[in-house]
């Protein structure tokens, strides 16, 4: 459904097959531990059977000495890195927190958290060995609770951390070590002024439990240390180029001695972009002479890679009885992991970002605890502060009794609406998402049967722009060859394939495109942040402006005419008196007038104009087992232009599924001592295809104005609603608020055994 | 994964042998679904594992006089796509279509989940409440254990070294008789029973009154248990909502469930006599002839 006219297109928004199709249905598509290597070793990692202990000793001399063992390392084969803050792409790292986590040093701060490697002649061999090393530990208390971390009274994690504050935030006067890493403070207006204004006020508190990405192929790494000092890894990663500068810094060597070539991806969703296992190869590799190959089974995926943080959250709205939002304040803390880190910041961005809010303040707190150290998940940040919201909102809506679609029409955010953290937004769908589930047939039809209700609920995310680069080879039979660094997790290589397409007048089928490795292509940011398909596909067209260029001056050449006189359009060149050669004509010609016709193009630090999605939910609620189904689900996301219909549909597709495993049965759960209990995807639940319906998508287009086809990033908003939608429709059903996800049998059974009693 | 021999014995004799000379180092494979897996993560390390798929004694399923006869090792599709489990042994059938994907019932067995000797074993419920007898061998002869003695812990059972279970045994249906399993899974698939509940119930003539009862409980305990008082109770019973409360509130009773990643103590407690009046409706209903609309494998 578009809601802007458009220009039209010939190649964007049609639905050719992706290039990598055939390759990934057939399986002949290589990832990364399908990696074979001559000479190769596997490797295997020895880690902590407890949350938190100091490190008093580790002797490695009986693994060593095992037969077909060939390599052991301990974080005492890793540089020291000292108090030193790297860029990195998307965020800044703290290297003496990266490094410990690559390999502890001195303490253990989470179960499963890496002390040492091996590398052996087999896997077998491997993980015999590590049995043989022996660690001594002298055991410390565990600290799990993100509001007890905070205490003065806690065990303290890193005595490294004092609290940086950010935004209007008091600098701390306490210079002790604490777990509050960050301490964020954004405000607007008046608070008090507006929640006098208020005709209701609702406050409530929310818990979420820490939870994983899910994607189904573990992380890797094979790594060869050449003899020249030259490493290659290859592994399946979001971010080559972030990937090698996280090695090179870890390493301690220059970038340009590690080349990265990046594997087919199973799946990341921003867990795919810290650095685990290609340092620990790389010491595995430099010191056996060998390449080496680690691979993570699913259980350290779990307990050792960078999920999503567990939060508490304290969050009160009020508006006036006639439905228009006066004052929000939000109190947020996030459990940041081992380490500081967490998306807290985006979280504090986004709590009020879907409205048209006149008065604010949002506090925001970055705890660690002994779990695994965060990292992105898909919108970091947004789904958690969503459940909050949205849920209010709703709550409000019933109070003063709006329809729940109407009243966020009313209060949305649009063009000019300055959000609390201080950014004006420039046009936004916000609207027009809401708009289309109001006016969608799901909405409109009647739901009837026992314990079964309806809620809708908003998302927002910023999406962002940073660098791409992208290189176009025109071939004389017509078509070209693209190289591009953004590794396709979601059939972004087509996207932009598509987008050079279109911009030189020829069809997808004609364009090849090919991630390169990092010695091959310019620098690309991570695939993060919904980015690739807007900022590479601004490189892509820009490469294509270049080839237009070019051909420019050849055809001037072959006419014999100043080349003023020459223009590029509909896929061919026009010149005086009726001249014309095609795109294909004249890659003919090439060879014969100069040669390769190599196109570049870059973008860089493009800001994207920030996504809005509004979904709706059907649930049935057995209310004897506390059981949730899903009925129907119908969600809608403003995605500027769709290129490729079909993976804007499968990213909605796929963050709602994402949304509703979040919000009905995903956690971390963990005992008292800190371990995992449910570190496989027997006990940790994502849906499966019994679990949810078909989601049915409704694109809605007001085109961004920063991208030259309007594009807007689609693959993060999609996960933010769902929490809060099913949330609201259980409300709906049966009339308990959930406040505490996962809204797992046993919780609403309680509620609802609860409310009956 | 450690290093381990394999053997394939053909007789039932030789098979005793090797498990009793390897004395407690030894474990049986038959569908291998549950040991590979626990060998995998380092859970059993046996130094000989003996695949009993080749003994024929194990393959058996097979109806006599003495009632249904299935082997240790048969395939859970076996027992699904046999005429007469699905027409009167529907419990079975039930907890073999649950058990795992398709590739997983191909090489899963009853006898190897009942080995196995989990809590919340998808069959074992079917099997008590279906009144199954174990059929062991060992260096010492045959005996018979029924089901609801065969466990004794989690992962422990009667078994001694050198023993190995044959086949169980479940006697002759009787006329106006019917029988189920239900679970409760988070999820509605790929998922392990938070409580899972089994049970065949006999009616009278007029079909409105129960002449016997037999209910097992999973998960809810260190072992599956069968739910005596709860049976019990409903013999000479009308079929109504009343009876199967007091059925539910007396299997409620003997439930002793932890508080674990898959649910509460409390909720195990309360989903212990829903499923019981859930499933002993569709045992009813079965009995009576009725479709009961349950759509298999969920």
């Amino acid at each position: 459904m578009a809601t802007a006219d458009k220009p039209k297109y010939k190649v964007i928004g049609t639905r050719p097959v992706r290039h990598d199709g055939a390759d990934k249905v057939t399986g002949r598509a290589k990832y990364g531990a399908d990696i074979k290597l001559t000479g190769m070793l596997y490797g295997a990692t020895l880690r902590s059977p407890h949350a938190h202990a100091k490190i008093k000793s580790i002797d490695t001399s009986k693994a060593e000495a095992l037969a077909g063992v060939r390599a052991v390392v301990t974080s005492a084969d890793l540089p020291e890195q000292g108090d030193r803050i790297v860029e990195l792409g998307e965020g800044a790292a703290n290297m003496r927190h990266l490094t410990a986590n690559v390999l502890a040093r001195g303490k253990v701060l989470y179960k499963g958290h890496a002390i040492a490697a091996v590398a052996a002649d087999n896997i077998h061999i491997a993980e015999e060995a590590i049995k043989l090393i022996k660690v001594e530990y002298e055991l410390l208390p565990p600290v799990l609770d993100v509001r007890k971390a905070m205490s003065a009274e806690s065990p303290v994690l890193n005595d490294d951390i004092r609290t940086e504050s950010v935004g209007s935030a008091p600098a701390s006067k306490d210079s002790k070590p604490t777990n509050i890493a960050k301490h964020f403070l954004f405000e607007k207006g008046d608070i008090a002024a507006g929640f006098a204004k208020a005709d209701v006020i609702v406050e409530r508190e929310f818990d979420t439990s820490m939870v994983h990405q899910g994607y189904i192929e573990p992380h890797n790494a094979t790594v060869f240390w050449n003899t020249d000092g030259k490493i290659t890894v290859w592994l399946s990663t979001q971010g080559s180029f972030s990937v090698r500068q996280q090695t090179a810094e870890l390493l301690k060597v220059a970038i340009s001695n590690v080349k990265v070539v990046p594997t087919e991806i199973g799946g990341g969703f921003g867990g795919k972009i810290s650095v685990y296992l290609p340092p620990v190869a790389a010491m595995l590799s430099k010191k056996s002479g060998r390449p080496v190959k680690l691979v993570m089974s699913r259980t350290s995926v779990f307990e050792a890679t960078g999920p999503t943080p567990g939060s508490h959250m304290k969050v009160k709205l009020g508006a006036t009885k006639d439905g228009k939002l006066v004052a929000g304040e939000a109190w947020i803390a996030f459990e940041a992991g081992a380490y500081t880190g967490s998306p807290i910041g985006p979280a504090c961005m986004c709590v009020f970002a879907c409205y048209d809010l006149p008065n604010g303040r949002v506090e925001g707190f970055d705890v660690c605890v002994n779990k695994p150290r965060t990292n992105a998940y898909r919108a970091p940040g947004s789904t958690h502060v969503a459940f909050a919201t949205e849920t209010l909102i709703n709550e409000i809506c019933e109070k003063i009794d709006i329809d729940p679609a109407d009243f966020r029409i009313k209060n949305a955010a649009k063009e000019g609406v300055r959000r609390v953290d201080g950014p004006v937004y420039a046009r936004v769908g916000m609207v027009e998402t809401v708009e289309a589930i109001k006016n969608s047939e799901h909405y409109k039809a009647p739901l009837e049967g026992k314990h079964r209700g309806r809620g809708i609920a908003s998302g927002f995310w910023f999406n962002c722009g940073l660098k791409s680069a992208a290189s176009a080879t025109v071939n004389p039979d017509g078509t070209v060859s693209l190289l591009e660094g953004s590794t396709d997790i979601g059939g972004s290589r087509t996207g932009i394939a598509m987008q050079l397409a279109e911009a030189l007048g020829i069809t997808a089928e004609e364009v090849t495109p090919t991630v390169g490795d990092t010695d091959s292509v310019g620098y690309c940011d991570v695939t993060g942040g919904s980015r690739v398909t807007f900022a590479t596909g601004i490189a892509a067209i820009e490469a294509a402006k270049d080839i237009q260029r070019q051909l420019i001056a050849r055809a001037a050449m072959i006419w014999d005419v100043d080349a003023s006189k020459v223009s590029y359009s509909d896929g061919g060149l026009h010149g005086p008196a009726g001249k014309h050669l095609s795109f294909k004509e004249i890659a003919a010609k090439l060879h014969g007038t100069g040669g390769a016709v190599i196109g570049r193009g870059t973008s860089s630090e493009a800001t994207q104009g920030g996504a809005f999605g509004t979904h709706c939910v059907d649930v049935e609620v057995d209310v004897d087992l506390g059981k949730v189904q899903i009925l129907r689900y119908t969600a809608a996301q403003d995605c500027g232009t769709a290129i490729h219909p079909s993976y804007v549909e499968g990213q909605i597709q796929g963050g709602a599924v994402q949304g509703i495993g979040w919000a009905l049965n995903e956690e971390y759960w963990y005992d008292e001592k800190g371990e995992m209990r449910n570190a496989t995807y027997l006990d940790y639940r994502i849906p499966t295809c019994y679990d949810v319906p078909m989601i049915d998508t409704i694109i809605v287009e007001v085109p961004d104005p920063q991208h030259p086809y309007g594009v807007r990033g689609v693959g993060e908003v999609p996960i933010c609603p769902p929490p809060a939608a099913i949330a609201n429709a259980i409300y709906d059903a049966v009339g308990v608020r959930m406040h505490d996800l996962p809204m797992s049998p046993p919780k609403l059974l309680a509620e609802i055994l609860k409310k009956e009693s | 994964m450690h290093a381990f021999d394999y053997q394939a014995p053909t007789t039932v004799a030789e098979a005793i042998q090797l498990l009793a000379k390897h004395n407690g180092t030894a474990r049986p494979l038959a569908g291998g679904t549950d040991l590979i897996d626990q060998m995998r993560v380092g859970r059993f390390a046996p130094e000989v594992v003996i695949d009993v798929k080749k003994l024929k004694e194990l393959n058996v399923l097979s109806v006599d006089a003495d009632g249904l006869h299935v082997g240790a090792a048969v395939p859970c599709y076996r027992i699904y796509s046999d005429e007469t489990v699905n027409s009167q042994y529907t419990a079975l059938a039930d907890s073999c279509h649950i058990i795992g994907g398709i590739q997983i019932q191909s090489r899963a067995s009853i006898g190897g989940n009942l080995c196995n000797s989990g809590p919340a074993a998808d069959s074992t419920p079917s099997m008590i409440a279906l009144g199954g007898v174990c059929v062991i061998t060992g260096p010492d002869g045959t005996r018979e254990v029924p089901v609801e003695s065969f466990c004794t812990g989690p992962g422990k059972n009667v078994l001694k070294p050198g023993e190995l279970l044959v086949e169980v045994r479940f006697p002759t249906r009787p006329a106006n008789s019917g029988s189920h399993y239900r679970r409760m899974i988070p999820r509605n698939e790929m998922d392990i029973a938070v409580v899972g509940v089994g049970a065949s119930v006999v009616l009278d003539a007029s079909g409105q009154k129960f002449a016997s009862a037999r209910i097992a409980l999973g998960a809810v305990a260190p072992t599956p248990l069968f739910a005596q008082a709860a049976s019990a109770l409903l013999a000479g019973q009308p079929v109504n909502d009343e009876t199967l409360d007091k059925a539910a509130t007396a299997a409620r009773e003997i439930a002793s469930p932890i508080t674990d990643m898959r649910g509460t103590r409390e909720y195990r407690i309360h989903v212990t006599g829903v499923l019981v009046k859930r499933v002993l409706q569709a045992a009813v209903a079965r009995a009576r002839g009725e479709d009961i609309g349950y759509c298999r494998g969920h």
